[in-house]
């Protein structure tokens, strides 16, 4: 315990403590269900709830079955290929189309900032069940329903303003005049952009990636309208497999995602502190 | 036309405006003919219009109306990297993400030089601003005057004939700016590039420059050498920029169209060179330089004597300044050498001051603060 200011009367100490204890029970509150998903993945027996065995840490109450469960069953293993390639591919497409998006609407020749940073950030605010029904309507048009494509455009759609977001903010502290001296030397504007700009905002546009990955990642809502069964993702079989299965391997698949998402979450903190510090000299 | 023509119009701009927001006229029929390795410095308070030019020259920004020409050749549809000029940018503009061997190799990696030729290049520019032990070094790692010297060596080593430079000292202390003034008037004694500087600083315009371009109000008040431009200033805005002035405010007597005569308040009549004197009858400024305006010795007869009571001195050194104020309440300063000579008066005294009329100016009364309007 930290020790209080010798002035604090003893309402202020209690006072304080109790503020403490509500912080880390909140934190408890939110991190719970991940801490229980966890251990219960290695379940021994097909239940959902602590056998007597785990709590008295017993190891033979606990087994890696489930996780190979996984990799036994194409259904699984379909879902996590699909949601790498759906991911990654509405990632590149989000990623370069924010990256240009943030870049040109920083250049104070350009109108209508304001409002087309709006209409840019709109899939973040408008509920996502309206955004995903849109989508089914106007890609059941086209024809792309129900196909890769679909789910790939709609997922780089809701990623564009998470790397519009990182790479605006990467650029605010961008000193134009680095481009105005790369073109006086001679160098040429494509030249430039690949030596001078993005260097310099390459962690924001990474961490804007990350963010873009981690929406196509997670997302259901969007999948539930437009994928077809060739398309399922993990979030989607898990949708699924919830109702029409009952053994833990959803828990492991659900650790899987928990341990996938805090390593990109530490790889954008990593990031974070490299550009501050790169912005600090 | 010859080639000595172009040479001495190396760079010139011919009545270039510029706006920003297609109202008002940041730069106001700007003209200038740059001689060919001539150090010349616009000299200006902020915001009068001096990087605007730069970057107009540069190509970063476009010319609102007029032209500029290098060497003979209108610039304006010439893309800024094709423009081939060095610049150094008030805050240095090293690229943070290369090391300093890095940033000096980007021209030159720009143009495809070998990279044996490269590496030369880089050595030969780090030995030049005397930084041979820093090519590996990132620009965060490096004190303000070491960057600045890197950013110089860095609008240098492509070669370019014109280079520009925008207030390149500002951010650096007293004894290094006059260390770095010194080193980039060596360089260009050295290398013989034209050189174009930006600065507010009078001290450092005088200093370094073949010619001033004194800028006021996006207008060139006087392009001229820092001597004339101190000795013989072109209106009472160079002369109170330039230095330091006294101003008197007086009445056009007579003027002979080389001696003015003027009336004071007080009904005194001086006499002063007619530098941009206005008509007879009309409302005028003397000017006199401290240095030149002397306090007079009791029983002797002078040219031209005014009467102002003694205020304070200050100590400043190697001169000492005298405050006088008029009885019309204009203040007065005397620069006197601190030697045995410089007197000593009570506060509040009566004195009487005096100059040699070639060394006092009439001119212009400066005029109101108007807006001026675009045309
Ligand atoms: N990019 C710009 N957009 C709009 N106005 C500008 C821009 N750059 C400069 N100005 C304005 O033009 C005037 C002259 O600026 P500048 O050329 O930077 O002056 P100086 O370098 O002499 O301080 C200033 O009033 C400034 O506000
Ligand atoms: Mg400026």
């Amino acid at each position: 315990m930290a020790q209080f200011p010798r002035y604090f009367t003893i309402w202020q100490k209690l006072g304080l403590t109790g503020v403490k204890l509500t912080a880390w029970l909140v934190l408890l509150f939110l991190m719970a269900p991940i801490l229980v998903i966890i251990p219960l993945s290695f379940n021994a027996e097909p239940y959902f709830t602590f056998t007597e065995g785990m709590l008295a840490f017993d190891p033979d109450a606990y087994s890696l079955k489930w996780y190979q469960e996984i990799l036994a069953e194409d259904k699984w293993m379909l879902a996590i290929k699909n949601s790498f390639y759906i991911g990654i591919m509405a990632t590149i497409i989000a990623t370069v189309l924010g990256t240009t998006a943030a870049i040109g609407l920083t250049r104070s020749e350009m109108p209508f900032q304001r409002m087309i940073m709006a209409l840019l950030l709109s899939p973040m605010i408008v509920p996502l069940i309206i955004t995903a029904a849109g989508m089914f309507f106007f890609y059941t048009q086209l024809d792309i329903a129900g196909s890769y494509l679909g789910v790939i455009l709609a997922h780089a759609a809701l990623g564009t303003p998470f790397v519009v977001i990182t790479v605006n903010a990467a650029l605010s502290g961008f000193d134009y005049s680095l481009v105005r001296a790369s073109l006086g030397m001679g160098a040429k504007p494509v030249y430039t952009f690949f030596k001078v700009i993005m260097p310099l905002i390459r962690p924001g546009v990474i961490s804007g990636a990350l963010f873009a990955f981690v929406t196509s990642f997670d997302e259901v809502i969007v999948v539930l309208f437009l994928a077809g069964p060739e398309q399922r993702t993990i979030p989607r079989q898990m949708f699924s497999g919830l109702r029409e299965e009952i053994n833990p391997t959803i828990l492991a698949v659900a650790t899987l995602l928990v341990i996938i998402s805090g390593l990109l979450l530490l790889t954008m903190e990593y990031l974070r502190a490299r550009s501050e510090k790169m912005r600090t000299g | 036309m010859s080639t000595h023509d172009i040479d001495d119009q190396y760079v010139r701009f011919i009545n270039v405006k510029k706006s920003y927001d297609q109202q008002s006229l940041v730069v106001k029929d700007f003209s200038l003919d740059i001689r060919k390795g001539e150090f010349v410095t616009l000299l200006g308070p902020s915001g009068s219009g001096k990087t605007t030019c730069l970057m107009m020259l540069a190509g970063f920004e476009d010319v609102t109306s007029g032209t500029i020409q290098i060497n003979g050749k209108s610039v304006q549809d010439v893309a800024p990297y094709h423009r081939n000029i060095g610049m150094v940018f008030q805050h240095y503009a090293l690229f943070p993400h290369m090391t300093i061997a890095e940033n000096l190799a980007y021209p030159l990696k720009v143009r495809k030089l070998p990279a044996s030729e490269v590496k030369q290049k880089v050595k030969d520019a780090l030995a030049l601003v005397e930084l041979d032990a820093f090519g590996g070094r990132y620009p965060g790692q490096l004190s303000g005057g070491q960057k600045q010297r890197v950013a110089l060596a860095r609008s240098l080593i492509f070669e370019p004939s014109i280079v520009l430079m925008d207030e390149p000292l500002g951010a650096l202390d007293k004894n290094l700016r006059e260390h770095m003034q010194y080193e980039i008037k060596r360089l260009h004694e050295q290398l013989g590039f034209t050189a174009i500087y930006v600065t507010h600083d009078q001290t450092e315009a005088l200093t370094m420059s073949d010619r001033i371009a004194v800028f006021n109000d996006g207008v060139v008040q006087q392009c001229a050498s820092p001597s004339a431009l101190y000795e013989t200033p072109a209106n009472s805005f160079v002369a109170d920029f330039i230095g330091e002035n006294n101003h008197i405010n007086g009445k056009v007597e007579s003027n002979n169209g080389e001696i003015a005569e003027i009336s004071l308040s007080r009904g005194d009549r001086v006499r002063a060179l007619d530098i941009n004197c206005p008509p007879v009858g009309e409302p005028c400024v003397l000017a006199v330089r401290p240095e030149n305006l002397f306090i007079a010795t009791a029983g002797r007869e002078y040219d031209n004597v005014i009467s102002a009571e003694f205020i304070t001195r200050l100590y400043v050194g190697d001169s000492i300044r005298y405050f006088f104020k008029m009885s019309d309440g204009a203040e007065l300063m005397v620069k006197v050498l601190n030697d045995q000579d410089a007197p000593i008066i009570e506060p509040g005294a009566p004195t009487r001051l005096t100059w040699a009329t070639e060394r006092g100016l009439a001119l212009d009364k400066p005029a109101g603060k108007n807006p001026v309007k675009a045309a």
